[in-house]
Parts: C-alpha cells; structure tokens; sequence
C-alpha cells in the first residue's frame, strides 16, 4: 500500500521529500548515487587544483581557483542532501576512504598540460551537465534542487574549458598540439562517464521507474556527442574516433566502440591516478583531524561558559 | 622606474605571493567548509593583486599586470617575506596569515586615505576583504590557542616560526619616505603600536605566549628573500617562461 502511494506520487511527478515514507531500496540508490555524486567533486578538485599554481596569467588563476572552489561548494550541497536520508558526512568519507564508495573514473586521469584544464572543462564537465540537467527533473527533492543551483555554475565551468581550448587551437603551434593532444586523451574517458551501455547497466531499471534517473545512459550519451561535435569542429580540432560520422536516418551521429575494459579496470582502481586520488584525500583527512578537534575542544569550552 | 610605481609594486607583490601560497591549500583544508574558506582568501588575494598591477602597468606604460606578475625575478620581486613562507601545517599557515592581515588591516585602513585617489580605491575595496581575513585568522588563532593541548603547541610553534618575518613589515626606506612625504603613502613605522595592541589582545584570549624579538629579517623591499620564492615563482612562472610567444 505504502509502496503503491509512493509510486503514485512519483508517477505524478511530486517530489519525494526527506520525510516522506520511501522503499529502502530507493533510499539506498539515492545514497549511493548522490554520495558518488559528492565524492566525484571533491576528488574532482585533485587533478584541476593540480594546475592552479601553474595558471598562466592572473586572470586564468583566479578563474580556475573559482572553478575549483565551486566545487568543493558542490561537494558540500550533495553531501548535506545524502545527510538527509540519515546518514552523516562523516560516515560517507569513512565509506569512500574505505573504497566502499565510488567516484566518477575521469579523475582518475591525469592533467598533464595547460589544455587538459580546457579538456576538463569543455568535456568532463560538457558531459556532467548532460547528466545533471537531466537530474534536474529527478524524483528526490533535495537532489533535484541541489541540481538545480550546481547546473548554474556548471555551465559556467564549461564556457570556461572551451574558451581556454578555442584560444590555445588558435594559439601558436605548440599551444594547438597541446589542445589536440588533450582532446585525444580526454574524449572516449569523457563519453564514458555516461557510465556502461544500457544493455548492460544493471540498476537502471528500478531508477528509472522510480524516476532517480530521467534518461538512461546512452541517451545522456548521445546528447553529449551530438552537441559537442559542433563545437569541436568551430575551433579546428579533431574528435579521435574514426567512425564519427552523422547519420541523417537517425538525425544522430554515429561513434565508434568504447574500450570497456578500460573503462572496469579504471572504475575497479586501476586507472593512472585512483590510488594518488585517494592517498591526497585521506592525507587531508587525517593531516586535519588536530585542527577539527580543536575547534570541537573550543566549541564545548564556549558551551561552558555561556551555561 | 618612479617611486609609485615601485611602491604600487610592492603591495600587489606581497597580495600575489600569499594569493599564491593559499592557492596552495585547496583541496588540503581540515574541512572542506575551511577548504573553501582558503580558497576564497586566496581569490581575494589575486584580485587584489590584479588590481595593483594594474595601476602600476598603468603607471609604467610598457608592460602589462601580467607582464609584472609573470616576467620578472626574484631579485625584482618585492614582497614582503613573511608571505612567501612555507604553508607548512594550519596552524603554521594561521600564524602567517593573522600576523600579515593585523598588517594589513592597519596599513589599508591608512592608504585609503591616500591623496592618490586609485591607490586609495584599490585599498578602501582591499580593506573591506582584509577585515573579513583578519576575522577568519583571529578567530582561528584562538579556537587552536584556546583548543587542545596539541593544537596550543602547533599555533604556538607557528607563532615562533614566523615572528622574525614580522619586523620587516614596518620598515621605511627612501621610496616609503618620498611616498609618506607627497601625501600618498603609509607612515609603516607609525603602525607598530597598533599592531602590538591588537596582536597582544589576540593573544591573550587565545592563551598564547608572544614570541620574543630576536633576530628580524629584511630584504624584502629591496629585492632579497628567503630561498622559498624562487620555487614560487618557478612553478608560477613556468608556462609564460617556457612558451614566451603564446598567449593563453
């Protein structure tokens, strides 16, 4: 009956909000996706910060620092979202430092040069915006306004890549390879951030009926290319898949095979930078734990004093 | 090169070298509320670097603000030193940053009234970020201060640390004295009592021992550091060294 009154509301498109009854599983899903979601940018902010202190003019830096940062604020909206389905922050970071909790596999590549900060924001963050435009309408309240606020500065982020790629396309000789070698680096990661082939993608059932998910993977899929051939094309550069190519019939383009064994061994902690992603987290953690007790010890002397 | 013109390089120096160094903490604070809080001090810093090296390009004609912050030397930077040390641990970076911004709370709140009306703007707008700096720094001060018996050595060791960078801050020189005497510049011997008073209150409530004056550094104004800038500027100054005729 509970269960039958929750669909309904879901199917009518009223939100679930966190007091609301909901089915454990859906409780479930939504911590684990909105958790991944929270950890993807926190460590999200490893391999972009990595070239804050390299950013070649004062304006690039406060930018890229402002980017970053808006990250670190993106963190903390999903992370208070997940805490209200009753589980705390702190229990969330045990679970990612313990590897029970995932984040999204593209940071577990390296930024090796100035254009991989174009790459980023052009197409890691082109295709979370896909995904969280899409998340917009999904069935979770304090997700889907989250959403609503992150999609803002996303695209902000994104204007942000592309212009750093159309000026270092436009740029010298050097500055063009180095925008063409990251686009090579960073495309078949970014369109499989999307996640697995619909046929196989195990829980997109139950999402999708519950309405956690609006689209399904590859249909996020599909969009992110489609939009951003375009935009590939208007700078100069080329998409490294040779079997890129527009199909009138379907009013798509068509793409070439994804390595998804490169895809599970990254996502299973095999990727170039899993274990230096993790190992700086963790280091943070822990090199703070002084700090948060004391502001803990100094809160509960104040407490004190005012009694 | 004018006096001003070295005056207004001065400051955007010390803003761009502690921008840097707290550009440094993101994705390393002890929260990530703290992590934000870093990062936003450091964008405050930028622009308020920006903002001087765009008076001073302005007043040299020939280079541009970025010309200044990524062409130049160790030996043509004049930063204050006590920003280009070491983050080390949050107690040490808190340390460095509360006996800076004390500083720069007092010297902002005088340039303001600056006869030179775009050094007085730039600081009017750079004093409403400095109170705001000081308040994150003192306040921080003393929850370590007055925290755990761990986080008192830590603060403390952060204090003794840094102290000696501390004289430098209110010296004068011939550029100072010229500025000072045409009615733009800031009188920095003049500011030392006030610094006293408000780091030795901050103190006090944070149960933490001033450290004593022994030796002081200097150099900064004239173009010597310690050996940390020059790893600063390397790794900042990387990609318009290495690729001189691009533009990103």
């Amino acid at each position: 009956m509970k269960e039958e009154l929750f669909q309904q509301k879901i199917d009518k498109e009223q939100k679930i909000e966190p007091k609301d009854w909901m089915p454990q599983d859906y409780r479930k899903h939504l911590i684990r996706q909105i958790s991944q979601h929270a950890h993807s940018e926190i460590i999200g902010m490893q391999p972009e910060g990595n070239w804050i202190t390299r950013a070649p003019s004062l304006r690039a830096k406060m930018i890229l620092l402002a980017k970053v940062q808006d990250e670190a604020g993106h963190g903390l909206y999903l992370y208070s979202a997940c805490e209200t389905l009753g589980i705390s922050r702190q229990e969330l970071v045990q679970q990612l430092h313990d590897g029970k909790a995932k984040y999204s596999s593209i940071f577990n590549y390296p930024t090796l040069s100035w254009a991989d900060m174009g790459a980023v924001g052009w197409l890691v963050d082109g295709a979370a915006i896909v995904n969280q435009v899409s998340l917009q309408r999904t069935s979770y309240g304090p997700y889907a306004r989250g959403m609503v606020k992150i999609c803002k500065e996303e695209s902000f982020h994104q204007r942000q890549g592309y212009e750093i790629m159309a000026e270092m396309a436009k740029g010298t000789k050097e500055q063009k390879e180095m925008a063409q070698d990251a686009l090579n680096r960073f495309w078949w990661p970014s369109i499989m951030m999307f996640g697995p082939q619909d046929s196989n993608s195990p829980r997109t059932g139950n999402a999708m009926k519950w309405k956690i998910k609006r689209q399904t993977n590859d249909e996020l899929r599909q969009s992110f290319i489609d939009k951003t051939v375009g935009q590939a094309e208007i700078i100069g550069l080329t998409i490294p898949d040779s079997e890129l190519k527009w199909n009138e019939k379907t009013g798509h383009y068509d793409f070439g095979e994804m390595d998804w064994d490169e895809f599970w061994n990254v996502v299973n902690g095999n990727g170039p930078c899993n274990h230096q992603r993790l190992v700086h987290h963790q280091k943070a953690h822990t090199e703070g734990e002084w700090v948060r007790e004391a502001a803990k010890a100094y809160a509960k002397k104040q407490e004190l004093v005012t009694q | 090169m004018s006096d001003l013109f070295t005056y207004t390089l001065r400051i955007a120096d010390s803003s761009l070298i502690l921008g840097q160094r707290m550009s440094m903490w993101c994705s390393k604070g002890p929260t990530l509320e703290e992590d934000i809080a870093l990062s936003n001090i450091g964008l405050d810093m930028f622009g308020q670097a920006n903002g001087f090296y765009e008076y001073a390009a302005q007043l040299d004609g020939t280079k541009s603000a970025d010309d200044l912050a990524f062409n130049r030397n160790e030996r043509e930077f004049f930063n204050h030193q006590l920003v280009e040390q070491e983050n080390g641990h949050f107690g040490i970076t808190i340390a460095r940053n509360f006996l800076h911004d004390v500083f720069n709370f007092l010297f902002y709140t005088q340039l303001s009234n600056s006869k030179d009306e775009t050094l007085a703007a730039l600081a009017a707008k750079s004093l409403k970020e400095v109170k705001y700096h000081l308040r994150h720094s003192s306040n921080w001060l003393i929850r370590l201060g007055d925290g755990t018996e761990k986080s008192n050595t830590k603060i403390q060791e952060g204090l003794n640390t840094m102290w000696q960078f501390t004289g430098e801050l209110f010296e004068m020189d011939e550029i100072d004295k010229q500025i000072l005497s045409a009615g733009i510049g800031v009188d920095n011997t003049a500011l030392k009592n006030d610094w006293d008073t408000l780091v030795n209150n901050t103190l006090q409530k944070a149960k933490l021992n001033r450290p004593e004056d022994t030796y002081m550094a200097t150099g900064g104004k004239k173009g010597l550091h310690t050996e940390r800038l020059g790893f600063i500027l390397a790794e900042m100054q990387y990609l318009q060294r290495a690729y001189p005729d691009a533009k990103w």
